[in-house]
């Protein structure tokens, strides 16, 4: 019975490992998924070495050369204030991607617990848990966001609680259910059987089995709070001017639309780009779950009651 | 049947209540899945628990293990009552060194992202107090004593077919050192050269740790090689029990007359 194959070595090299781990990202992305993801990767070396990158000071005024034009000293041209907008908008990528990376991970500390334990415990704490998810799911983020910002005040932090607390659905309602299918496995029933108890089960064994369906989820939600926050601050309730954020740069200069437009065109450029490069990794990766469960599913199971 | 048994169950029963709300009120629909058993399991004794789908093997297999909480009834191995889930950490530990479980299907039955070294060294790192090089010590050896080369032993349970992967639930098993261990329908998924492999591995390690097997079957062909006694089950109800050879060979009730019958026996096209 055992087919022993020469080739294959008992441990493989550290080497040849990390070749099969970007062979399998490859695979699940495809070239345009590959092609996002550069994007992404830009994007966030963009935000991580801006003080390096950026040629200039994002807040440095300069009166005399208001609305320069392309190129020379300043490679898109300078806004109403004679700041550089090259620096603005690579400056801008900092707050435009840390704030949708916190309302993503706060959502993911609060929510993947609240899943595992209502999926893990069923009964009661299961329905408070699901009903309490329904309703925050009902609720649009921004509305949230606008009350928060109502009760408080405007400013980056309450909108991104706000956000964190309504996006809590997203990653939440996606864990619970993948995490009850899991629980039907057998396995979980022999770790019981083992002795394990529920927190050592859903942490060592769930919470791993749960992770590529969850792992497709963050991409969405990351665009999704990455939306949502540029639109915020370009009401003016999130990030404040003259602090540079994308949604804030279209906002700076959407009074000179005609006439002006580059900085709206630029900064409306990078939203939708990176909005829509996060919602095809998302995407690809949640296909590619899907293609394997459909090639995974029918197996046969003499199962007697 | 001399010395005290290692699992003694008493008049159990499982009701499953399945309340649907008409426009009447409530409507309670009831099945029986087990209707009072009542039988023992020597040690190093193996049981076969025989009957067709539904007729409650699965259910009273759970119930020992601890999965479905018994109606009514008593469950008592090695002297320790089980008909209540386990209240403390302390009771689950002890529970799982007294009894574990293979189950039927392979492919479900092992965490998809566990090798079958770090399955064997979980249950070792819950159930024993060895230090990390002893229990790679150990793990090596649970893995050769079911059959599982190197590569096998670190591989993900993708990599192994499903006979390998029978064997890694075995070997999580015995890792817990338990004085019984229950098999439900444990090589039913396996083809039958494989099972032939499997049943003489089992009977290998009963040889050599002394251990019950309450074996949960519906293929009278596997029982007559594998138990010392038999138990026939039928809609819940318990309709003959005793040894292998009598009960398969003179049979009693009808219905055991009947199972029998539906096996193609050697020979007839």
């Amino acid at each position: 019975m055992t087919l022993t194959q020469p080739s294959l070595t008992a441990v493989e090299s550290a080497p040849s490992r990390a070749n099969a781990a970007g062979r399998r990202l490859r695979n699940r992305l495809g070239a345009t998924g590959l092609v996002a993801l550069c994007w992404i990767a830009l994007m966030i070396g963009c935000a991580a070495l801006a003080p390096v990158i950026a040629p200039h000071d994002p807040n440095a005024q300069d009166l005399l050369h208001v609305y320069a034009a392309p190129g020379g000293d300043h490679l898109l041209g300078t806004d109403g204030t004679g700041r550089d907008i090259l620096s603005r908008l690579i400056w801008g990528a900092r707050t435009s991607l840390v704030g949708p990376a916190l309302v993503v991970l706060l959502s993911l500390v609060v929510g993947l617990p609240l899943a595992l334990a209502a999926a893990w415990r069923g009964g009661w704490l299961d329905a408070v848990v699901g009903r309490f998810l329904d309703i925050v799911f009902s609720l649009p983020a921004i509305l949230v966001a606008v009350l928060a910002v109502a009760v408080f005040r405007p400013g980056p932090a309450p909108a991104i609680l706000a956000l964190a607390v309504a996006y809590l659905p997203y990653v939440a309602r996606v864990a619970r259910s993948a995490a009850l299918r899991q629980r039907a496995m057998p396995y979980v029933a022999a770790l019981t059987v083992q002795g394990h108890g529920g927190v050592a089960i859903c942490a060592r064994h769930l919470l791993p089995n749960i992770t590529p369906v969850v792992g497709a989820q963050i991409p969405i939600a990351f665009a999704n709070a990455l939306m949502d926050l540029a639109a915020l601050s370009f009401l003016g309730l999130a990030v404040q001017s003259p602090q540079a954020d994308w949604g804030v740069l279209v906002n700076d200069a959407q009074a000179v639309l005609q006439g002006h437009s580059s900085q709206v065109v630029y900064a409306g450029v990078l939203i939708i780009a990176t909005v829509v490069a996060l919602m095809l990794i998302g995407d690809r990766l949640g296909g590619d779950i899907r293609r394997r469960r459909v090639r995974r599913a029918p197996q046969p199971t003499g199962r007697t009651p | 049947m001399t010395a005290a048994p290692v699992v003694d169950v008493h008049e159990l029963r499982k009701v499953y209540r399945t309340g649907t709300s008409g426009p009447l009120g409530p409507r309670r629909n009831e099945f029986v899945a087990v209707a009072g058993a009542t039988f023992q399991v020597a040690a190093g004794e193996c049981l076969g628990i025989v009957g067709e789908s539904g007729s409650g093997k699965s259910t009273t297999a759970r119930m020992l293990a601890g999965l479905e909480r018994p109606t009514a009834g008593t469950i008592s191995v090695l002297g320790t009552d089980r008909s209540r889930p386990a209240r403390r950490a302390a009771e689950r530990h002890l529970r799982g060194g007294q009894l574990q479980m293979v189950f039927q299907d392979p492919y479900t039955s092992l965490d998809p992202r566990q090798t079958a070294r770090d399955t064997i060294d979980e249950t070792l790192r819950l159930h024993t107090r060895l230090s990390r090089a002893e229990r790679a010590d150990r793990v090596s050896e649970i893995a050769a004593s079911v059959g599982l080369d190197q590569r096998q032993a670190h591989a993900l349970p993708a990599g192994l077919s499903g006979g390998q992967r029978q064997r890694v639930a075995i070997a999580r098993a015995l890792a817990a050192d338990p004085r019984v261990i229950v098999l439900d329908e444990a090589v039913s998924a396996l083809d039958v050269s494989i099972q032939a492999q499997i049943l003489n591995l089992l009977a290998d390690i009963r040889d050599a740790t002394g251990v019950a097997y309450l074996f949960i079957t519906h293929d009278l062909a596997v029982v007559r090689h594998m138990a010392d006694r038999v138990l026939v089950l039928k809609e819940g109800h318990i309709v003959e029990q005793g040894p292998t050879a009598k009960v398969l060979d003179h049979p009693e009730h009808p219905y055991t007359q009947r199972l029998r019958e539906s096996v193609p026996a050697r020979g007839t096209p």
